[in-house]
């Protein structure tokens, strides 16, 4: 067969993914639930933790999506097996895109969810041991579809976004459904402010 | 196994048919300039214009109202571009198509629109026709052109296009059909059809890529999108694609003979696929007109499933087929054909498209429905939503 779209390593995790739920969600009881993305934009991921002493000894996840949606949830549930909380609450997407030997360009936005689920998931587990928002700074989702906060805004301003096509290629923001582009934009020129032009 | 290898996408392109191929071969030394008048040059102007009729053939038209073009998108680009010339500084300067079209066509008419031409995109209904009274709503006697696709590409849905014709002529506005899809296929006349303007393309019928043609009836504007010799009778410049044009006009040729059987083979398997998904594959909708609609294609939707996903597991398989999904075009939005028939982004994110054509077996359909279901369910199995 000649080359293939995707890198040897997110083909394997496509074909063969590792820690993903086959049965209902009822089979796999859980510590900590987290789910982010929407149907309608394409992709859409659930995340079902395991917590003992504030580490995930096991996790489940179900993933619509396409193939870099289902490879990069089967990597980050790989990578974050056994880390602690904190850990696996720093994760990024890039770190995912590249254990899977990189992703296209235009299939980064498919790998972002993934992280955003697990934090949600973290969070959850969190909330209901009475220590919520332990790691995170107070957040609010703006793209819904790729789970993009305000927080991921300003962080994209500090390290150089200036116009929306910058956060566009820092954060893939709006690049799904574009419902977001008005409340975005305003924030975008708020962080700009801020931080200086 | 591990070689197999079904190709089901001739609707994206079909592989060059063996005598298109021979002929081309056998004609590789035709070389001279077709404007030519010495030996070299009136060979190669035999050739072209053999062609020529052949093409005419195919669709009912005379030899001498066809245009040899680059392919579909340059014989779409022409009518937009004359209408926008013909329109300019005139009362009648709308254009109505559809919302289903190629987009090539799509693109033409928002340029138009740019240039300040008001341009009406006509819905379709969930089988994807177009219905005559929102034409008729529409059109009216500032209308310069009704542009509809006859067969569209993604669902196969045929259009009533001698009714949508009649229509148009009745305001006096010209009619423009882009046939690439439906020629070969279906039967396909101009007159039958009562249109002004006709495209085709060579590589959707079994010849080679690169070449098209456009008919246009007497008497209908004419602006070259490509400006130079008097190739084409001034009407698109630039030296004869000889191999290409020679080879089109083969493919045309064995097209129009063998349309009959060819239709009839592929429904029958188009019918036997379609019946055995439904029978095999729970919760899943058919796209596209359950009747009215071209032989060949087959456009499923299986929620729960991310056609990209569906796509790539099929591939692995041998199984070559295309998907509404956004997730494998790049643009980031779902088919705008699907969307258009209002089945909604879930059902567009989870379509794939079987289009079938001479080298596909009943075996082939067969291993097909043994391969699919399997990878549903698994798909489903591991999504958020079943």
């Amino acid at each position: 067969m000649s080359e293939w779209l995707y890198s040897n390593m997110v083909k394997d995790h496509f074909m063969n993914p590792r820690n993903a739920l086959m049965e209902d969600e009822a089979s796999f009881p859980a510590d900590g639930r987290g789910m982010t993305g929407n149907i309608k934009c394409g992709d859409q991921m659930l995340i079902l933790l395991r917590i003992a002493d504030d580490r995930i000894v096991d996790l489940r996840w179900k993933t619509y999506g396409c193939a870099s949606a289902i490879a990069s949830t089967s990597m980050l549930s790989e990578v974050v097996k056994g880390m602690s909380l904190e850990e696996a609450y720093r994760i990024k997407p890039e770190d995912i895109a590249k254990k899977l030997g990189g992703l296209p360009d235009n299939k980064v936005h498919c790998s972002v969810l993934g992280d955003k689920a697990l934090r949600a998931a973290i969070d959850d587990y969190l909330q209901k041991t009475g220590r919520e928002g332990l790691f995170k700074e107070e957040s609010v989702v703006i793209c819904q579809c790729l789970g993009i906060t305000d927080k991921d805004i300003e962080t994209a301003v500090k390290s150089g976004s200036r116009t929306w096509e910058d956060l566009q290629n820092a954060t893939k923001i709006g690049t799904v459904c574009g419902g977001c582009k008005d409340k975005a934009s305003e924030l975008l020129h708020g962080f700009v402010h801020i931080y200086g032009e | 196994m591990e070689n197999k290898r079904i190709y089901m996408d001739y609707n994206a392109t079909t592989p060059l048919r063996l005598e298109v191929g021979s002929a081309i071969v056998k004609d590789l030394e035709i070389f001279g300039n077709a404007s030519s008048m010495h030996e070299a040059g009136r060979a190669a102007h035999a050739r072209v214009e053999a062609a020529r009729e052949s093409v005419g053939k195919l669709i009912g038209a005379p030899a001498e109202r066809i245009v040899f073009t680059s392919g579909g998108s340059e014989s779409n680009n022409t009518v937009f571009q004359t209408m926008l010339l013909a329109g300019e500084g005139q009362n009648r300067n709308e254009i109505v198509t559809t919302a289903i079209e190629h987009p090539c066509v799509i693109n033409s008419a928002e340029f138009l629109r740019s240039r300040g031409m008001k341009v009406t995109f006509l819905p379709v209904d969930p089988d994807g026709k177009v219905h005559f009274d929102e034409l008729r709503a529409v059109v009216n006697e500032r209308t310069l052109l009704v542009s509809v696709m006859l067969a569209n590409n993604e669902i196969g849905t045929i259009q009533d296009l001698r009714a949508i014709s009649a229509i148009a002529k009745e305001a006096g506005a010209w009619v423009h059909s882009d046939a690439v899809q439906a020629a070969g296929k279906v039967p396909v006349d101009v007159d039958k059809l009562g249109v002004d303007y006709l495209t085709l393309s060579a590589h959707k019928i079994y010849g080679p890529k690169g070449v098209g043609a456009l008919y246009a009836r007497k008497g209908a504007p004419f602006e070259p999108l490509i400006r130079g010799g008097h190739q084409e009778h001034g009407l698109r410049a630039g030296t004869y694609n000889n191999i290409g044009i020679l080879g089109f006009g083969v493919a045309a040729e064995l097209a129009f003979a063998e349309l009959a059987s060819y239709g009839h083979d592929l429904a029958r398997l188009r019918t036997i696929l379609r019946d055995g998904f439904i029978e095999r594959v729970p919760n899943i909708k058919i796209n596209g007109h359950p009747r009215e609609v071209l032989p060949n294609t087959l456009n499923v939707s299986f929620p729960g499933a991310e056609g990209e996903s569906i796509l790539l597991h099929l591939d692995l398989l041998g199984i070559q087929a295309s998907t509404g999904s956004a997730c494998a075009s790049g643009s980031l939005d779902p088919s705008h054909v699907l969307m258009a028939t209002g089945v909604g982004p879930e059902l567009a994110h989870g379509s794939i498209r079987f289009s079938l054509g001479r080298d596909t077996t009943e075996q082939d359909v067969r291993y097909v429905l043994d391969t699919v279901p399997p990878i549903i369910a698994r798909l489903r199995a591991m999504s958020t939503v079943n």
